[in-house]
């Protein structure tokens, strides 16, 4: 199997179970959830330095989801990377849950930090590469923010500091949906043009497909390359991407999905 | 080192240098105000464990965090107001909810902000961090206490609000006085009336104590340098001893020290208290003295607390 057609697999996995979790529970964030899966593909399948069976090792990839709120995107991946049963899926959002809905690096194994007040885990990422940076050390901090979020200031705060500091132990994520939970970002507070605001904040700057997982892995590869500054890598993406139900709309923010709306979905996923 | 007719901020600084000497996860984290707590001197000696993220307070907190979740230890700071109510969500979660050991600094508490004024005048910091699962908060007296706490503040694993006045102030302990986190600190010991104080107004309990005395009322003053965890024991204790409190702050009267000894009151020994403090309105520009006397910060104001209590006193615990 080419490493294309791999990567794409484990996205389409992430998807399945990620729709599935959702609708074992019967509502959720979906729509940030499914736009995401390619990245967390490449991530945790191809790119990131990291051992299911050592979730702690020291000198692992560290990464960050300050778009807290797909989590079940991330623990689907970290099931089927193998830090957890895929039965814990079923868990989401349920009382006593290790897998709540916005993550917590106190309950889940394998999440490197909490997250879910937008703007804040970003700045943590940058806090830890700082960390990194400090100590020499052999390994990078990814981070994935939302383009909603980047409305938030503490983003541009940690976006203006990080540039500074010169900091290549960071590269970050922008899903960039262009939607939020009320609507168009161009309708309400728009954040473009990101990639002039990213390279005015002294970042290296990637504006690639989000959902190509070859273009998404060269990118990070030209990322580990850089020197001397961060990188921003601005996905373009679609919301609720993989589930026709809800792919390309607002309303996939959050919302209720059936049993019966989550299998056709995932069978014609295929 | 010297603990005596020096600024807060000096003996912070040299605390600072030498535990990180001990300390290699210890690292600093500001907002622009080095020069205004001196930390430029940690700076000097540590350039590499410094970071000062210009002012962007939320990113301080959240960089802290990062470090903390790295195994350093940070300490954050910049003046009272910034330190905590603009940075709450960031210290909730990024520190607090994740279980991060970030050690936060607040400068300049309650009054001390003085020609900064209203603006710069945080009334309610201890109230806010009190409010949060896990907090530690300390407010130090004087030098030989926040000397006494470092290493304890250092090996306790969690959030600690370090309420730091910046400048000089009058030693009130002796240099072999032991202190424990989250323990109260008995300074004198009296039967008629408990005064707990902390921060500046321990002074002001003391002087009060002895016009009390002058008076023929025997008072207890006791430090309560950590306001979280309070002592409730200790409190319970004195309370059944006396049978009457009253508490000083140099915070608004809501949320500080005297709630937190009526909330440990009314559930355990409910007394006749009375809390000096500031009276649920905001600061304003002024010297120390001034504001204490229009504020309501002065030992007068505790001797007269003190009488209004006393009144209150049930006849049986008047010895009548």
């Amino acid at each position: 199997m080419d490493k294309r057609t791999f990567l794409e697999a484990q996205a389409k996995e992430i998807r399945k179970l990620t729709i599935n979790c959702i609708a074992t529970l019967g509502v959720g964030h979906i729509g940030g959830s499914l736009s995401i899966a390619d990245i967390l593909s490449v991530l945790y399948f191809d790119q990131m330095n990291i051992d299911p069976k050592q979730p702690k090792m020291p000198n692992r990839d560290r990464f960050v989801l300050s778009k807290g709120h797909a989590g079940p995107a991330a623990y689907a991946t970290l099931a089927l990377k193998g830090y957890f049963p895929l039965s814990l899926l079923d868990t989401l959002n349920q009382p006593n849950t290790d897998l709540p809905s916005h993550m917590d690096k106190n309950k889940t194994i394998g999440v490197d930090m909490t997250t879910g007040s937008l703007g804040q885990g970003f700045s943590a990422s940058v806090g830890m590469a700082v960390a990194a940076q400090m100590d020499k050390a052999p390994f990078k901090v990814f981070a994935i923010i939302s383009d909603g979020e980047s409305q938030e200031g503490q983003i541009w705060e940690a976006a203006m500091f990080a540039g500074n500091r010169k900091l290549d132990h960071l590269i970050a994520f922008t899903d960039y949906n262009k939607m939020q939970i009320d609507g168009i970002l161009g309708d309400l507070n728009d954040v473009k043009p990101l990639d002039k605001k990213w390279e005015a904040f002294n970042w290296y700057v990637q504006v690639i497909d989000g959902h190509d997982v070859m273009a998404i892995r060269e990118a990070i590869l030209n990322a580990k390359a850089q020197k001397g500054k961060p990188s921003m890598i601005i996905c373009n993406t679609i919301k609720g991407k993989g589930a026709d139900f809800c792919e390309g709309t607002p309303g996939s923010h959050n919302m209720n999905v059936s049993k019966d709306m989550a299998q056709k979905a995932i069978e014609r996923l295929g | 080192m010297e603990l005596r007719n020096r600024q807060l901020r000096d003996i912070y600084v040299d605390l600072l240098i030498k535990y990180a000497l001990e300390y290699p996860e210890i690292v600093i984290v500001e907002a622009d105000l080095m020069k205004a707590l001196k930390t430029t001197l940690f700076q000097e000696k540590f350039p590499d464990r410094t970071v000062n993220v210009g002012v962007a307070e939320a990113n301080m907190i959240g960089v802290a965090a990062g470090l903390a979740n790295m195994g350093k230890m940070p300490f954050t700071h910049t003046f009272t107001p910034f330190a905590t109510r603009r940075v709450f969500d960031q210290v909730t979660l990024s520190v607090a909810y994740s279980k991060l050991n970030v050690k936060m600094v607040g400068s300049d508490p309650g009054i001390m902000a003085q020609l900064n004024g209203g603006t710069h005048m945080s009334l309610e910091d201890v109230g806010i961090m009190r409010t949060l699962p896990t907090m530690t908060i300390f407010e130090p007296v004087d030098g030989v206490q926040l000397a006494a706490m470092f290493p304890q503040i250092i090996k306790h694993v969690g959030p600690v609000y370090i309420r730091l006045l910046r400048q000089e102030f009058d030693p009130i302990f002796a240099d072999d006085q032991t202190f424990e986190l989250g323990k109260a600190t008995p300074i004198i010991e009296g039967t008629d009336i408990s005064i707990f104080a902390t921060g500046i107004m321990v002074k002001e309990a003391l002087d009060a104590q002895k016009i009390l005395k002058e008076q023929g009322i025997s008072a207890s003053v006791i430090n309560i340098h950590t306001v979280k965890p309070i002592d409730k024991e200790a409190i319970i204790k004195e309370a059944q001893k006396t049978k009457a409190v009253i508490t000083a702050e140099n915070h608004n009267i809501i949320n500080g020290l005297g709630s937190a000894v009526a909330e440990v009151l009314s559930e355990n020994c409910p007394v006749p208290m009375e809390r000096v403090g500031v009276l649920d309105h905001f600061g304003e520009v002024g010297k120390k003295d001034f504001l204490m006397e229009k504020f309501g910060l002065k030992a007068k104001h505790i001797v007269a607390a003190a009488h209004r209590v006393l009144a209150r006193k049930c006849s049986c615990c008047k010895g009548e």
